[in-house]
Protein backbone atom coordinates (compact mmCIF):
# COMPACT_ATOMS: atom_id res chain seq x y z
CA UNK A 1 0.00 0.00 0.00
CA UNK A 2 1.53 3.24 -0.99
CA UNK A 3 1.45 6.11 1.20
CA UNK A 4 -1.10 7.83 -1.26
CA UNK A 5 -3.30 5.25 -0.43
CA UNK A 6 -2.69 5.30 3.42
CA UNK A 7 -3.89 8.98 3.28
CA UNK A 8 -7.04 8.22 1.28
CA UNK A 9 -7.88 5.40 3.01
CA UNK A 10 -11.40 6.40 4.63
CA UNK A 11 -13.19 4.62 7.12
CA UNK A 12 -16.25 2.81 4.97
CA UNK A 13 -19.49 3.74 6.09
CA UNK A 14 -21.33 0.83 7.22
CA UNK A 15 -24.62 1.62 9.00
CA UNK A 16 -26.60 1.38 5.36
CA UNK A 17 -25.04 -2.48 4.83
CA UNK A 18 -26.02 -3.23 8.61
CA UNK A 19 -29.53 -1.56 7.50
CA UNK A 20 -29.43 -3.73 4.55
CA UNK A 21 -28.33 -6.92 6.13
CA UNK A 22 -30.88 -6.55 8.78
CA UNK A 23 -33.53 -5.83 6.68
CA UNK A 24 -33.24 -8.90 4.23
CA UNK A 25 -32.80 -11.19 6.98
CA UNK A 26 -35.99 -9.56 9.46
CA UNK A 27 -38.21 -10.46 6.36
CA UNK A 28 -36.95 -13.70 6.35
CA UNK A 29 -37.76 -14.53 9.94
CA UNK A 30 -41.00 -13.01 9.96
CA UNK A 31 -42.08 -15.51 6.98
CA UNK A 32 -40.98 -18.31 9.09
CA UNK A 33 -42.78 -17.21 12.32
CA UNK A 34 -46.27 -18.09 11.55
CA UNK A 35 -45.00 -21.61 10.53
CA UNK A 36 -45.92 -24.10 13.26
CA UNK A 37 -43.58 -25.77 14.91
CA UNK A 38 -43.87 -29.47 13.67
CA UNK A 39 -43.17 -28.10 10.66
CA UNK A 40 -39.31 -28.89 10.16
CA UNK A 41 -39.70 -32.38 11.71
CA UNK A 42 -42.61 -32.78 9.21
CA UNK A 43 -40.08 -32.16 6.61
CA UNK A 44 -37.55 -34.30 7.70
CA UNK A 45 -40.18 -37.46 8.70
CA UNK A 46 -41.69 -36.76 5.21
CA UNK A 47 -38.22 -37.21 4.08
CA UNK A 48 -37.20 -40.49 5.78
CA UNK A 49 -40.69 -41.76 4.43
CA UNK A 50 -39.48 -40.69 0.89
CA UNK A 51 -35.91 -41.52 0.64
CA UNK A 52 -36.87 -45.41 1.35
CA UNK A 53 -37.81 -45.69 -2.23
CA UNK A 54 -36.10 -42.36 -4.33
CA UNK A 55 -33.13 -40.88 -3.23
CA UNK A 56 -33.85 -37.14 -2.29
CA UNK A 57 -32.47 -34.70 -0.59
CA UNK A 58 -33.95 -32.01 2.40
CA UNK A 59 -33.51 -29.63 -0.15
CA UNK A 60 -35.51 -31.16 -2.89
CA UNK A 61 -38.62 -31.53 -0.40
CA UNK A 62 -40.85 -28.27 0.04
CA UNK A 63 -43.48 -27.81 2.38
CA UNK A 64 -45.38 -24.31 1.93
CA UNK A 65 -48.23 -23.25 4.54
CA UNK A 66 -50.39 -21.07 3.12
CA UNK A 67 -53.53 -19.21 4.97
CA UNK A 68 -56.74 -18.14 2.88
CA UNK A 69 -59.42 -16.90 5.07
CA UNK A 70 -59.92 -19.86 7.45
CA UNK A 71 -58.82 -22.51 5.51
CA UNK A 72 -54.72 -23.40 5.62
CA UNK A 73 -52.81 -25.26 3.11
CA UNK A 74 -50.48 -27.72 3.39
CA UNK A 75 -48.14 -27.81 0.03
CA UNK A 76 -45.50 -30.27 -0.39
CA UNK A 77 -43.33 -30.45 -3.09
CA UNK A 78 -40.86 -32.71 -3.59
CA UNK A 79 -38.83 -32.61 -7.14
CA UNK A 80 -37.46 -36.25 -7.82
CA UNK A 81 -33.85 -36.69 -9.46
CA UNK A 82 -33.97 -37.01 -12.71
CA UNK A 83 -32.90 -40.60 -12.86
CA UNK A 84 -35.39 -41.82 -10.06
CA UNK A 85 -38.11 -40.45 -12.73
CA UNK A 86 -36.59 -42.58 -15.41
CA UNK A 87 -36.56 -45.93 -13.84
CA UNK A 88 -40.10 -45.27 -12.17
CA UNK A 89 -41.18 -44.15 -16.24
CA UNK A 90 -39.51 -47.98 -17.18
CA UNK A 91 -41.23 -49.92 -14.28
CA UNK A 92 -44.57 -48.56 -15.32
CA UNK B 1 -54.93 -0.71 38.28
CA UNK B 2 -50.90 -1.62 38.46
CA UNK B 3 -49.56 -1.93 35.71
CA UNK B 4 -47.56 -4.55 34.50
CA UNK B 5 -44.04 -3.44 32.17
CA UNK B 6 -41.31 -5.73 31.21
CA UNK B 7 -37.62 -4.85 30.46
CA UNK B 8 -36.52 -6.68 27.63
CA UNK B 9 -34.19 -6.97 24.99
CA UNK B 10 -33.28 -11.05 23.78
CA UNK B 11 -29.42 -9.79 23.82
CA UNK B 12 -27.73 -9.60 27.15
CA UNK B 13 -25.30 -6.36 27.88
CA UNK B 14 -27.32 -4.04 26.19
CA UNK B 15 -28.60 -2.17 29.49
CA UNK B 16 -31.80 -3.88 30.48
CA UNK B 17 -30.76 -3.31 33.61
CA UNK B 18 -29.54 -0.18 33.95
CA UNK B 19 -33.00 1.10 32.05
CA UNK B 20 -35.25 -0.85 34.84
CA UNK B 21 -33.42 0.78 37.43
CA UNK B 22 -33.56 4.35 36.16
CA UNK B 23 -37.53 3.78 34.67
CA UNK B 24 -38.29 2.05 38.39
CA UNK B 25 -36.79 5.14 40.05
CA UNK B 26 -37.92 8.34 37.82
CA UNK B 27 -41.08 6.51 37.90
CA UNK B 28 -41.16 6.64 41.68
CA UNK B 29 -39.59 10.13 41.65
CA UNK B 30 -42.79 10.93 40.21
CA UNK B 31 -44.62 9.64 42.92
CA UNK B 32 -45.96 6.40 41.74
CA UNK B 33 -45.70 3.85 44.28
CA UNK B 34 -43.01 1.31 41.81
CA UNK B 35 -41.49 -2.06 42.58
CA UNK B 36 -38.50 -3.52 40.43
CA UNK B 37 -38.62 -7.64 40.21
CA UNK B 38 -35.39 -8.90 39.02
CA UNK B 39 -36.61 -12.13 36.99
CA UNK B 40 -32.65 -13.04 36.48
CA UNK B 41 -32.83 -16.05 38.35
CA UNK B 42 -29.39 -17.23 39.10
CA UNK B 43 -27.73 -14.02 37.74
CA UNK B 44 -29.12 -11.82 39.64
CA UNK B 45 -27.20 -7.75 39.32
CA UNK B 46 -30.42 -5.34 39.68
CA UNK B 47 -29.68 -5.37 43.64
CA UNK B 48 -26.04 -4.28 42.64
CA UNK B 49 -27.21 -1.42 40.28
CA UNK B 50 -29.58 -0.18 42.96
CA UNK B 51 -27.10 0.23 45.04
CA UNK B 52 -28.69 -2.92 47.98
CA UNK B 53 -26.97 -5.51 47.77
CA UNK B 54 -26.24 -5.85 51.28
CA UNK B 55 -29.74 -6.00 52.39
CA UNK B 56 -31.12 -8.82 50.15
CA UNK B 57 -32.38 -11.45 53.19
CA UNK B 58 -35.09 -13.06 51.02
CA UNK B 59 -35.59 -12.74 47.15
CA UNK B 60 -37.77 -13.74 44.82
CA UNK B 61 -37.95 -17.15 44.72
CA UNK B 62 -38.20 -17.57 48.53
CA UNK B 63 -41.81 -16.11 48.49
CA UNK B 64 -42.67 -17.56 45.38
CA UNK B 65 -42.09 -20.91 47.56
CA UNK B 66 -43.90 -19.53 50.58
CA UNK B 67 -40.23 -19.18 52.49
CA UNK B 68 -41.29 -15.75 53.69
CA UNK B 69 -43.60 -13.12 52.67
CA UNK B 70 -43.30 -10.32 50.24
CA UNK B 71 -43.39 -7.68 52.67
CA UNK B 72 -40.36 -9.37 54.40
CA UNK B 73 -38.44 -10.02 51.01
CA UNK B 74 -39.22 -6.40 49.99
CA UNK B 75 -36.05 -4.20 49.98
CA UNK B 76 -37.14 -0.44 50.35
CA UNK B 77 -35.39 1.92 48.06
CA UNK B 78 -32.73 3.96 50.12
CA UNK B 79 -33.35 7.56 48.02
CA UNK B 80 -36.63 7.00 46.89
CA UNK B 81 -39.92 6.57 49.00
CA UNK B 82 -41.89 4.82 46.54
CA UNK B 83 -39.42 2.35 45.37
CA UNK B 84 -38.72 -1.08 45.91
CA UNK B 85 -36.99 -3.91 44.83
CA UNK B 86 -37.75 -7.86 44.61
CA UNK B 87 -34.13 -9.16 44.24
CA UNK B 88 -33.97 -12.85 42.43
CA UNK B 89 -32.58 -15.63 43.86
CA UNK B 90 -28.72 -16.50 43.42
CA UNK B 91 -28.75 -19.85 43.86
CA UNK B 92 -31.18 -21.83 42.85
CA UNK B 93 -32.61 -22.41 38.92
CA UNK B 94 -34.62 -20.98 36.80
CA UNK B 95 -37.46 -23.63 36.68
CA UNK B 96 -38.26 -21.99 40.13
CA UNK B 97 -40.10 -19.41 38.18
CA UNK B 98 -43.72 -21.30 37.92
CA UNK B 99 -46.52 -19.74 36.10
CA UNK B 100 -48.69 -20.03 38.92
CA UNK B 101 -46.37 -18.65 41.39
CA UNK B 102 -45.40 -15.59 39.20
CA UNK B 103 -49.22 -15.22 39.35
CA UNK B 104 -49.76 -15.48 42.34
CA UNK B 105 -46.97 -12.41 43.54
CA UNK B 106 -48.05 -10.34 40.95
CA UNK B 107 -51.78 -10.21 41.77
CA UNK B 108 -50.50 -9.83 45.25
CA UNK B 109 -48.22 -6.75 44.18
CA UNK B 110 -51.05 -5.27 42.28
CA UNK B 111 -52.96 -4.67 45.30
CA UNK B 112 -50.45 -1.84 46.66
CA UNK B 113 -48.23 -1.06 43.58
CA UNK B 114 -49.09 1.82 40.77
CA UNK B 115 -46.19 -0.15 38.59
CA UNK B 116 -44.49 -3.18 38.66
CA UNK B 117 -41.26 -3.30 36.54
CA UNK B 118 -39.75 -6.42 35.41
CA UNK B 119 -36.41 -7.01 34.72
CA UNK B 120 -36.14 -9.39 32.11
CA UNK B 121 -33.17 -11.76 32.06
CA UNK B 122 -31.43 -12.30 28.44
CA UNK B 123 -32.38 -14.69 26.16
CA UNK B 124 -35.78 -16.40 25.25
CA UNK B 125 -35.85 -19.22 28.35
CA UNK B 126 -38.07 -19.66 30.70
CA UNK B 127 -37.00 -16.57 32.89
CA UNK B 128 -37.55 -14.21 30.18
CA UNK B 129 -40.45 -15.83 29.04
CA UNK B 130 -41.83 -15.37 32.52
CA UNK B 131 -40.82 -11.86 32.77
CA UNK B 132 -43.20 -10.65 29.57
CA UNK B 133 -45.91 -12.96 30.23
CA UNK B 134 -47.94 -11.22 32.30
CA UNK B 135 -46.80 -7.80 30.67
CA UNK B 136 -49.15 -4.48 30.26
CA UNK B 137 -46.62 -2.84 28.56
CA UNK B 138 -42.74 -3.57 27.27
CA UNK B 139 -40.19 -1.97 26.93
CA UNK B 140 -38.00 -3.25 24.37
CA UNK B 141 -34.23 -2.37 25.10
CA UNK B 142 -31.60 -1.62 21.85
CA UNK B 143 -28.45 -1.31 20.39
CA UNK B 144 -28.13 0.22 17.01
CA UNK B 145 -25.92 -2.39 16.41
CA UNK B 146 -27.03 -6.19 14.43
CA UNK B 147 -27.52 -8.22 16.35
CA UNK B 148 -29.54 -6.33 19.41
CA UNK B 149 -31.80 -5.38 16.29
CA UNK B 150 -32.19 -8.64 15.24
CA UNK B 151 -32.96 -9.97 18.61
CA UNK B 152 -35.29 -7.13 19.56
CA UNK B 153 -36.76 -8.24 16.45
CA UNK B 154 -37.39 -11.76 17.95
CA UNK B 155 -38.39 -10.40 21.32
CA UNK B 156 -41.12 -8.31 19.66
CA UNK B 157 -42.23 -11.89 18.06
CA UNK B 158 -42.33 -13.57 21.03
CA UNK B 159 -44.38 -10.68 22.80
CA UNK B 160 -46.88 -10.86 20.23
CA UNK B 161 -47.31 -14.59 19.92
CA UNK B 162 -46.34 -15.96 23.59
CA UNK B 163 -47.50 -13.71 26.07
CA UNK B 164 -51.06 -14.05 27.83
CA UNK B 165 -52.39 -11.20 26.42
CA UNK B 166 -51.48 -12.25 23.11
CA UNK B 167 -52.52 -16.24 24.33
CA UNK B 168 -56.20 -14.43 25.36
CA UNK B 169 -56.38 -12.55 22.25
CA UNK B 170 -57.16 -8.82 24.72
CA UNK B 171 -55.28 -6.45 23.46
CA UNK B 172 -51.79 -6.45 22.70
CA UNK B 173 -48.65 -5.47 24.22
CA UNK B 174 -48.21 -1.95 24.28
CA UNK B 175 -44.70 -1.83 23.09
CA UNK B 176 -41.87 0.85 23.64
CA UNK B 177 -38.43 1.30 22.00
CA UNK B 178 -35.38 2.53 24.39
CA UNK B 179 -32.13 3.11 21.54
CA UNK B 180 -29.29 2.61 24.17
CA UNK B 181 -25.11 3.57 23.80
CA UNK B 182 -26.12 5.69 20.78
CA UNK B 183 -23.07 7.56 19.32
CA UNK B 184 -24.42 10.79 17.43
CA UNK B 185 -20.50 11.15 16.04
CA UNK B 186 -20.48 7.35 14.60
CA UNK B 187 -24.08 7.76 13.21
CA UNK B 188 -22.85 10.95 11.11
CA UNK B 189 -20.04 9.34 10.18
CA UNK B 190 -21.87 6.66 8.76
CA UNK B 191 -20.34 4.13 11.08
CA UNK B 192 -23.95 3.27 13.26
CA UNK B 193 -27.27 2.43 12.35
CA UNK B 194 -29.59 5.85 12.86
CA UNK B 195 -32.37 6.45 15.73
CA UNK B 196 -34.63 6.34 12.66
CA UNK B 197 -32.89 2.64 11.12
CA UNK B 198 -33.90 1.11 14.16
CA UNK B 199 -37.29 2.45 14.49
CA UNK B 200 -37.45 1.47 10.69
CA UNK B 201 -36.54 -1.85 11.00
CA UNK B 202 -38.37 -2.71 14.47
CA UNK B 203 -41.07 -0.38 13.18
CA UNK B 204 -42.39 0.14 17.06
CA UNK B 205 -42.85 3.66 18.64
CA UNK B 206 -39.73 5.35 19.99
CA UNK B 207 -39.83 5.80 23.87
CA UNK B 208 -36.27 7.21 24.29
CA UNK B 209 -32.82 7.21 23.04
CA UNK B 210 -30.16 7.09 25.43
CA UNK B 211 -26.68 8.42 24.46
CA UNK B 212 -23.28 6.53 25.46
CA UNK B 213 -21.96 7.88 28.37
CA UNK B 214 -19.28 7.15 31.07
CA UNK B 215 -21.61 8.08 33.57
CA UNK B 216 -23.65 4.99 33.72
CA UNK B 217 -21.09 2.85 34.02
CA UNK B 218 -19.49 5.05 37.30
CA UNK B 219 -23.49 5.25 37.99
CA UNK B 220 -23.16 1.55 38.19
CA UNK B 221 -19.90 1.02 40.25
CA UNK B 222 -21.62 3.36 43.09
CA UNK B 223 -25.28 1.48 43.08
CA UNK B 224 -26.93 4.55 42.31
CA UNK B 225 -29.27 4.30 39.36
CA UNK B 226 -27.75 6.89 36.44
CA UNK B 227 -31.55 8.59 36.66
CA UNK B 228 -30.33 10.44 39.78
CA UNK B 229 -26.80 11.85 37.99
CA UNK B 230 -29.19 14.97 36.60
CA UNK B 231 -25.65 16.47 35.19
CA UNK B 232 -25.28 13.37 32.71
CA UNK B 233 -26.73 12.75 29.34
CA UNK B 234 -28.05 9.62 30.09
CA UNK B 235 -29.16 10.53 33.19
CA UNK B 236 -31.33 13.40 31.52
CA UNK B 237 -32.33 10.97 28.48
CA UNK B 238 -33.97 8.63 30.98
CA UNK B 239 -35.72 11.29 32.96
CA UNK B 240 -36.96 12.72 29.34
CA UNK B 241 -38.23 8.79 28.86
CA UNK B 242 -39.38 8.34 31.99
CA UNK B 243 -42.06 11.84 31.60
CA UNK B 244 -43.02 10.62 28.09
CA UNK B 245 -43.93 7.34 29.24
CA UNK B 246 -46.16 9.47 32.13
CA UNK B 247 -48.13 10.65 28.40
CA UNK B 248 -45.21 14.63 28.54
CA UNK B 249 -44.22 15.69 24.95
CA UNK B 250 -40.29 15.78 24.86
CA UNK B 251 -38.69 16.50 22.18
CA UNK B 252 -36.13 14.05 21.59
CA UNK B 253 -32.46 14.88 22.96
CA UNK B 254 -28.91 13.94 22.63
CA UNK B 255 -29.06 12.77 18.57
CA UNK B 256 -26.73 15.00 17.26
CA UNK B 257 -23.21 15.77 17.79
CA UNK B 258 -22.68 18.37 20.65
CA UNK B 259 -20.76 21.00 19.69
CA UNK B 260 -18.09 21.72 22.24
CA UNK B 261 -16.99 25.24 22.81
CA UNK B 262 -13.65 26.15 23.91
CA UNK B 263 -14.33 27.04 27.50
CA UNK B 264 -16.20 23.75 27.54
CA UNK B 265 -13.48 21.64 26.16
CA UNK B 266 -10.88 23.06 29.20
CA UNK B 267 -13.07 22.97 32.02
CA UNK B 268 -15.25 20.37 31.28
CA UNK B 269 -19.38 19.53 31.73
Amino acid sequence: MSLLDYLRRKKKPTASVAKERLQIILAREHAGRHEPDYLPALKQELLDVVSKYVKVDLADVKVNLDREGDCEILELNISLPEEERKLMANAD
Amino acid sequence: MAKVIVVTSGKGGVGKTTSSASFATGLAMRGNKTVVIDFDVGLRNLDLIMGCERRVVYDFVNVLNNEASLKQALIKDKRCDNLYILPASQTRDKEALTQDGVERILNELKEDFDYIICDSPAGIEKGALMALYFADEALVVTNPEVSSVRDSDRILGILAAKSKRAIEGVEPIKEHLIITRYMPKRVEMGEMLSVDDVRELLSIPLLGVVPESESVLSASNAGVPVIHDEASRSGQAYSDLVSRFMGEELPMRFLNVEKTGLLKRIFGT
